[in-house]
């Protein structure tokens, strides 16, 4: 069957079968490996991407019942080489090691700071509960989502190492 | 990779076109909703439908929570976070939020349905215990017409309903009970997990006495989710700490639980009458206006 959707604001149509989950579709037929494909269960959200504004986890979603829809994927967080604050909020407070989940983390955060830009950090735990982490023990993720919400606009990269102590014990 | 079995998909525009769908393709279409019990065991090949009808259209028609004369009426295709956060529940019923904040994760609710919890039929679920302790009842539609089934008859089975195979459950409503406390308690191993066990209440109170009371219990074996001989007992009678603890013992004599990786038989029925305890202590709170 053919399906059409919008992928990261652009129209793209494949052929496929009903059966394709999402997160292949999305890494095998449109090339975008950014979203990782974890356990396959809905239970990781390595997977996770947004539909229609929504995080969801891909792993669970035909793309069959994907069409028509509006995709949003990790690659399009950033706009022109700049990244989004959520993405250097990981690279300032060293949200990820292995880096498996953090595409599913970095989209999980972004919809949760655009419903709620001011997150503690119980609401960010709370957040991110259907998503594992097997490097960070979390709190680094969860100061990483912390630091995105006090810098909004972003900051400067090179402005890290002296941040860095005060970040850490933020 | 886990992936299902081939079958053909159809997308439903209209809660008729899905009628006429059930109806061409037969007994081995299934409604697809949100999909997150149904692809997983699609994926393990538990289930392996030949036609997959999606409905995700019909969450304009059937996505909603609204007053409707006595009752509350929940669109069938109403998510889980929607339940989560209606101002109009939390009102009524804070049993919903309280169980809603403990099924699966946020992500997972974005996508999952009340419809879909009720004709999975999953013997753990947890809004079944909520619709059992409510009183729910629930609409189903046919080409010829809408019946009503009662929560507590609405479930024939382990992933069994009565909805036929050219049917479709198109709202869950709730009685109105101006004043009464509800609330749900749940044991999990981990967060976002499936019950080790579940019990949800409602208390209407007239001064101390309890005027009614509904109990709903999940995971536990309890026939259609529910504990009457423990409901009968209490109605009518002060609400003192020792007639909550007499039903709460006797919803656990009503519960048949079977001994699996959450637990042996004995734990989960102690757990069946401590959750039942709880609930019930805080639906009482919460008609006394006691907060939380």
């Amino acid at each position: 069957m053919q399906v059409t959707m919008t992928v990261n604001g652009e129209e793209v149509t494949r052929d496929v079968e009903p059966r394709l989950l999402l997160v292949h579709f999305v890494r095998d037929h449109l090339g975008l490996t950014g979203t990782h494909w974890g356990c396959d269960t809905s239970n990781c959200g390595a997977c996770v991407l947004w539909m229609d504004g929504e995080p969801v986890k891909s792993c669970t979603v035909l793309a069959a019942m994907a069409a028509g829809r509006t995709i949003r994927t990790v690659e399009d967080l950033d706009s022109g080489g700049e990244l989004d604050p959520i993405q250097q909020g990981f690279m300032e407070c060293h949200g990820l090691q292995c880096g498996f989940c953090t595409p599913g983390m970095l989209m999980t955060s972004r919809a949760l700071l655009d419903a709620n830009p001011d997150p503690s950090e119980a609401e960010i735990r709370e957040a991110i509960s259907g998503q594992f982490c097997r490097c960070t023990g979390y709190e680094n993720i969860v100061r990483s989502v912390r630091w995105a919400a006090e810098h909004p606009d972003g900051s400067a990269g090179d402005a890290a190492p002296a941040d860095e102590g005060e970040e850490v014990s933020a | 990779m886990q992936t299902p079995a081939p079958f053909e998909y159809e997308r439903a525009s209209s809660v008729d076109d899905a009628l006429a769908l059930l109806d061409r393709h037969g007994p081995e279409a299934r409604l697809v909703a949100g999909g997150h019990s149904l692809l997983p065991m699609m994926k393990l090949r538990l289930a392996r439908p030949e036609v997959l009808i999606d409905i995700n259209d019909l969450a304009d028609d059937l996505g909603y929570i609204k007053l409707d004369g006595s009752e509350i009426a929940i669109g069938a295709m109403t998510r889980h976070a929607e339940l989560l956060d209606s101002p109009l529940l939390a009102e009524h019923y804070a049993i919903f939020a309280d169980a809603e904040r403990v099924i699966a994760d946020p992500v997972v609710r974005n996508r999952g349905t009340i419809g879909g919890s009720f004709c999975q039929a999953d013997p753990s679920e947890d809004l079944a215990a909520v619709g059992s302790a409510l009183g729910a009842s629930l609409v189903v539609r046919s080409a010829g017409g809408s019946r009503t089934v009662a929560a507590r008859e609405f479930h024939s089975g382990p992933y069994e309903t009565v909805v036929g195979d050219a049917e479709i459950l198109t709202e869950i409503r709730v009685p109105l009970r101006p004043g009464a406390g509800s609330a749900y308690e749940k044991v999990e191993r981990r967060v976002g997990d499936w019950a080790i066990a579940a019990a949800g209440a409602f208390v209407a109170l007239d001064g101390d006495t309890v005027a009614d009371v509904g109990i709903g219990l999940t995971a536990v074996g309890a026939a259609h989710f529910c504990a009457p001989a423990a409901e009968d007992g209490l109605r009518g009678q002060p609400a003192t700490e020792e007639n909550l603890a007499a039903a709460a013992a006797a919803a656990a004599d009503a519960t048949n639980p079977a001994a699996d990786q959450r637990g042996p038989e004995d734990y989960k029925r102690h757990l069946a009458g401590e959750l039942t305890l709880r609930a019930l202590r805080r639906s009482v709170a919460r008609a006394r206006g006691e907060g939380a």
